[in-house]
């Protein structure tokens, strides 16, 4: 039984201007098809950003607790299969050593109106569970409120030296 | 050459800098230069040089050297692409060659007869490479080497010499990475109050 949630919608400047309100000018991405169109190309044409791109995911958590050590805030904006690919990375070095990892996460396949356990994805359903099981907080990104308390998690994540992933739930559009 | 003799060359180069070590590279530099800018808490294997390149974008003006291991590069080899990508001046890329997982067992790497890192590393895009099979000639280049705008790439075809004792606790330990944070930052106040 799935039960939508609402037509929710998210703005990709909305993310954006949370990154900058959170004192984040380092973008760590690899493309996803969920992000790419309304996050990462904006974010690529803006030169408030350095964009750092990898070949795989895991190089990214290692990116942003390198920049945590030199103050510097950073996002790691990757899809889910590359948050699974990553899990080892994850578990050492955001959750073990509570390095402040901050991942921005598309949800290929992302059922709109749905929260991630609700999904028929085994991938995306397994989300939330992985994450409980690593004691790493998260949450679901789902409309333009959640998207405005980005900023506030990025700056909890470092204040306090945590890890968090932000699931993005809905796809982000771009504004025209 | 003996990689013990190889990372003494290196710590009379580079004595006061940040260096990232991995495994037996690890184990053998913080006996042969113990320092509070050892960065020992990689985490995961392979992802060394994926650290490294965050210390170089955050601190430009201070030289990162990587101690990679050839293992440990083999599951990071994309990291060549990035690092050659963003093209930190203040990159030092090591990679001690020793061709087995040593710390694992010493079994062979895939590719043990034929692996050449320094040539992946150009073709990734790394505008310097180089290979060392001899000491003296490592020690002959190596103030050059240092001189060079990174991102440098050397591989390092090395044996074990003296065995230091393999220090899991220290290099995953709270205490090495809260001394290193606090080294850096104080490194970091040096450097922006000149």
């Amino acid at each position: 039984m799935y039960a939508a949630t609402g037509n929710d919608s998210i703005q990709g400047g909305t993310v954006i201007k949370a990154l900058v309100q959170a004192d984040v000018h380092t973008v760590i991405a690899l493309p996803d098809i969920v992000t790419c169109e309304a996050v990462l190309w904006p974010i690529a044409e803006d030169s408030r950003f350095r964009l750092v791109m990898v070949c795989k995911e895991d190089e990214g958590v290692s990116i942003c607790a390198g920049l945590s050590y030199c103050e510097k805030r950073a996002v790691l904006l990757i899809q889910h299969t590359g948050f699974l690919d990553s899990i080892n990375a994850i578990r050492a070095i955001a959750v073990e050593y509570q390095l402040p990892i901050v991942m921005l996460v598309g949800l290929q396949g992302m059922e709109p109106g749905y929260a991630m356990r609700q999904s028929q994805s085994v991938g995306i359903r397994a989300l939330a569970s992985i994450c409980d099981a690593l004691e790493l907080k998260y949450k679901e990104i789902s409309s333009e409120e959640d998207a405005a308390q980005i900023a506030t998690a990025i700056q909890n994540a470092y204040v306090k030296s945590q890890p968090i992933a932000l699931f993005l739930t809905a796809a982000p559009v771009r504004q025209v | 050459m003996k990689r013990d003799q190889a990372l003494e060359v290196l710590a009379k180069h580079h004595a006061n800098g940040i260096v990232v070590a991995v495994y037996q590279s690890a184990f053998d530099w913080i006996e042969i230069r113990p320092h509070e800018l050892n960065y020992l808490c990689t985490g995961a294997m392979g992802q060394a040089s994926s650290h490294a390149l965050g210390l170089a974008l955050g601190a430009p003006y201070e030289k990162i050297v990587v101690l990679d291991g050839d293992g440990s590069l083999l599951m990071n080899l994309g990291s060549l692409v990035t690092i050659a990508n963003q093209k930190p001046h203040n990159f030092y890329h090591f990679v001690c060659q020793n061709n087995t997982y040593e710390v694992n067992g010493n079994f062979p790497i895939p590719g043990a007869d034929s692996l050449r890192f320094d040539d992946i590393a150009r073709a990734a895009g790394y505008p310097h490479a180089f290979s060392f099979c001899e000491l003296s000639q490592f020690k002959a280049e190596l103030g050059q080497i240092l001189r060079l705008e990174g991102p440098v790439f050397i591989n390092l075809h090395v044996e074990p010499g003296i065995s230091y004792p393999k220090n899991y606790e220290k290099i995953h330990s709270a205490e090495s990475r809260s001394t290193f944070r606090h080294a850096l930052g104080q490194r970091i106040v040096q450097k922006e109050l000149l």
